[in-house]
């Protein structure tokens, strides 16, 4: 094995130059040297088979898994980018339609939540409730209208746009979690802004100002304003782990997860210290401006009431599910972030930068995390509120498995967890003993029984491993 | 600042850090087998409900710990099941459980107590008990025997761990699986079991850690009183790059910046003696930089780091002296720190760490990879 000193990548030994920028490789593979390159082709996806003389190689470590990867990323050399059609492709079945590959997408979650609630109902059923009256409750009390429907498709919203964040994510190989630090953030940076440029004095009760506004800007600007900020604060929060996995090939996993506690840390010190109305018991700032608040859909649709929380914000996320639809199978980027989730050895061989591609699919992850913002802080609550989230981000990490990382998927559960979620509240009221906690429970199960029986399909998009 | 820095800092960071080292030497076993172990959270939550309940029934402590040993571990046969039998993703199946576990003991406790997510108090004489009531006698050592039976066992299994995986062949065969499944394979290590056995070690391992958070340190389960603790752990482990000391100190970080943040609640700083502390980690570092460039200590990490902590503390206190009057002269009035900057600590510098600043963390090389045995 040989690796390039100027740029670190590994060949095979029979190459003399580097592949990328034509410097003479140096004949040992340096292991320590070679930083998240090497991790990055060093491993390849399981199931396809590898060269058997691994197992008998006399010192086995530091070479072990490389030629496998080299094998895999010479079997098509610059192989020109087939444009796949819409499904994710299915090597090896070409001969069904469509119909029937999206009904084979679609059968396999549908199994997945069905064996998820009859293990449920027996958790049910041993507790001492019935499980038909407690689905009835959970299912049934969200397609009233307007109350059900209103506020189930309201729930949604939040979970439609973590659940794409963590499928783009996901297309690119790398696990999300810290979405939920990612719509905090967004929704600070937005509230600031709502306040900032929507002309809010923040005042004491004794009548001391202890912070103006910079600007008093229109609806018409101030709205499309806020909402940039929502996109690219979070994208900024969900970039930094894609840089330093890039830069230092630390594992976005951990990455995310500690920016999720330092995101609310930092959020809650300008909450507190800087943006709540003195004397305010809760921890929240100032109401945004008033020109900043995204109308409810109540106003437009006869019949349905303006109390009813679901705004403009459902709109736009039935919008961002077309868009990244668009985005990611009909666009180069798209077409590139793919190829670097599905084989990143393979993606880098045909000439894409993995390191680009990593950190444009953790921002355009976190800007659709943030986009929960507006939501939450322009449609409904109209200022930041700690602790508004109820575990969005997480929950963004089921919707995105249930719906196979796909955006019409990620609709589709989305709408099933928003109907449990709305449920969970009946269940509470009107069963003896369960409570709305099943519905944690439920969600749990069915990330189970998606990841134990679809392993095949998600282990695709989960090339890029611990780095 | 020097009001801070007591013994009683100490054993409140010792208290706090006991789950966290259980639940990353937990990890440990389970991520030296190859096996992504995201779950801690999940199976700490799982220890601390079955640990509350059973000890409220049963009334002694040491039967809800060993509930809780068996509860972690089925949690784990059934993680590892989905990775190793049904090769699911790791990381997918951690997030399952992690959820799951949110809910289950919740719901649970609604239907066992009649509470929304929360057990019932159990009396103090019902919980884990503190050396102090094992040992008597020893009144006058009262300080050092304050500390909960489960963090000295904690700190048994630290050393059990570092003998076992270094030093006996169930550890080499632990650490081969981790590294090179295919080689070990080849040499008649039965690689599945083994990752079996580390997975549910780890179950058990963090069942202790959950034990511990409702029955040692409070008294009673509520929900989701992990409160991230797993995750913390998790990070401990890559800090500690999958060492079991190292990963203890990495957990003692985490404690002792969790205790600061809880002394240092509404308490003015002096930002003189911030600035001296400051100064004296600086010299820390210099000072380890320097003996390891001269690498006086023929490899010994630990003499090494021992050294540049009495070096450094020398030259920091010759300093102080020497600048005393300079820094009287300054009247720069007390402040109070906002916790959040605080609490961010441990986060930022785990980030820092994983980033390769201080040293790269390498992670056992089939991590997250299930094994096919070759037909």
């Amino acid at each position: 094995m040989k690796s390039c000193p100027t740029c670190h990548r590994t060949f095979e030994d029979t190459l003399t130059y580097c592949l990328v920028d034509g410097a003479v490789l140096s004949a040992p593979f340096d292991q320590a040297k070679s930083g998240p390159d090497s991790s990055a082709t060093a491993v390849l996806p399981k199931g396809e088979p590898e060269p058997t003389l691994k197992a008998f190689s006399p010192e086995p470590p530091p070479i072990s898994t490389i030629p496998a990867a080299i094998n895999q990323a010479a079997g098509p050399p610059g192989e020109p980018p087939k444009s796949s059609p819409p499904p994710p492709p299915e090597p090896g079945q070409q001969s069904d339609t469509r119909i029937m590959s999206f009904f084979r997408e679609l059968l396999f979650p549908l199994l997945a939540v069905l064996a998820a609630f009859i293990a449920c109902g027996v958790v049910v059923f041993l507790i001492g409730d019935s499980p038909f009256q407690t689905y009835k409750l959970l299912i049934g009390s969200a397609f009233s209208w307007p109350d059900g429907i209103g506020y189930t498709l309201f729930n949604a919203t939040p979970l439609i746009f973590t659940g794409l964040a963590v499928a783009v994510a996901f297309r690119c190989g790398l696990l999300n979690i810290g979405a939920e630090g990612q719509l905090y953030v967004a929704a600070f940076v937005t509230g600031w802004v709502g306040i900032k440029l929507g002309g809010v004095f923040i005042k004491t009760p004794a009548g001391d100002i202890v912070s103006s506004p910079i600007a008093n800007l229109p609806a018409i600007v101030l709205i499309p304003v806020c909402c940039v900020a929502a996109i690219v604060a979070g994208a900024i929060w969900g970039g930094i782990p894609g840089l330093l996995k890039a830069k230092f090939g630390s594992h976005e996993v951990i990455n995310t997860i500690m920016l999720n506690f330092v995101g609310v840390a930092l959020v809650g010190y300008f909450t507190q210290y800087h943006f709540k109305v003195p004397g305010d018991a809760i921890m929240q700032t100032a109401e945004i401006g008033r020109q900043a608040n995204i109308p409810t859909l109540g106003r437009f649709i006869p019949g349905l009431p303006e109390r009813i929380p679901l705004n403009f914000a459902f709109i736009l996320a039935i919008l961002a599910c077309v868009l990244v639809y668009i985005f990611l199978w009909k666009t180069k980027w798209g077409y590139e972030i793919r190829a670097t989730g599905a084989n990143p050895s393979a993606a880098e061989y045909g000439g894409i930068s993995i390191r680009k591609q990593i950190i444009l699919a953790m921002s355009i992850s976190g800007g659709l995390a943030g986009m929960v913002a507006i939501n939450e802080v322009l449609g409904y609550r109209h200022r930041y509120y700690d602790g508004f989230s109820a575990n969005y981000g997480f929950v963004g990490i089921a919707v995105a498995l249930l719906g196979r990382n796909h955006p019409a998927g990620v609709f589709l559960a989305a709408i099933l967890f928003a109907v449990l979620l709305r449920g969970g509240i009946f269940v509470d009221a009107y069963t003896v003993h369960v409570s709305k906690d099943i519905v944690d429970m439920l969600q749990g199960i069915v990330i189970l029984f998606v990841a134990a029986g679809g392993s095949m399909v998600v282990k695709r998009f989960r090339a890029v491993k611990k780095a | 600042m020097r009001q801070l820095l007591t013994w009683s800092l100490f054993f409140s960071t010792v208290r706090l850090a006991t789950p966290l080292v259980l639940a990353a030497l937990g990890g440990l076993y389970s991520e030296r087998a190859g096996v992504i172990n995201i779950a801690l959270e999940g199976l700490l939550l799982a220890g601390a409900f079955t640990a509350a309940s059973v000890t409220f029934y049963a009334g002694s402590p040491w039967v809800g710990l060993i509930a809780a040993m068996a509860a972690g571990a089925l949690v784990a046969y059934i993680i590892a099941l989905a990775c190793i039998r049904f090769k699911a993703d790791q990381v997918v199946t951690g997030t399952g459980i992690n959820i799951l576990f949110l809910g289950l003991p919740a719901v649970l406790s609604g239907a066992l107590f009649l509470s929304s997510g929360a057990t019932p108090q159990i009396p103090k004489e019902h919980l884990l008990p503190e050396l102090s009531r094992l040992l008597p006698f020893m009144p006058a050592w009262r300080i050092f025997t304050d500390v909960s039976v489960i963090s000295l066992l904690a700190l048994v299994v630290v050393l059990a761990t570092r003998y076992v995986l270094y030093r006996t062949p169930f550890g080499l065969r632990l650490r081969s699986v981790g590294e090179n499944p295919e080689a070990a394979d080849a040499a008649g290590v039965k690689v599945n079991f083994l990752r079996y056995v580390g997975v549910i070690l780890s179950g058990a391992l963090a069942g202790i850690g959950g034990a511990y958070l409702s029955i040692g340190q409070s008294s009673l389960f509520t929900r989701n009183m992990s409160a991230g603790r797993g995750f913390i752990a998790l990070a401990a482990l890559i800090f500690g790059k999958w060492r079991p000391v190292q990963t203890m100190l990495a957990c003692l970080l985490f404690g002792f910046a969790d205790a600061v943040t809880i002394q240092l609640q509404g308490v003015p700083i002096s930002i003189v003696g911030l600035i001296q502390v400051g100064i004296g980690i600086v010299f820390l570092f210099v000072v380890w930089l320097i003996l390891h460039q001269l690498s006086l200590t023929k490899g010994s990490r630990l003499l090494e780091f021992l050294a540049a902590i009495v070096v450094s503390f020398v030259v920091w206190r010759v300093f102080l002296l020497a600048t005393r009057v300079y820094f009287e002269s300054l009247t720069i009035p007390p402040v109070e720190i906002p916790v959040q900057f605080i609490q961010m600590i441990p986060y930022l510098v785990t980030i820092i760490v994983l980033a390769g600043f201080i040293g790269q963390s390498r992670a056992p090389k089939a991590l997250g990879i299930p094994y096919q045995k070759e037909k």
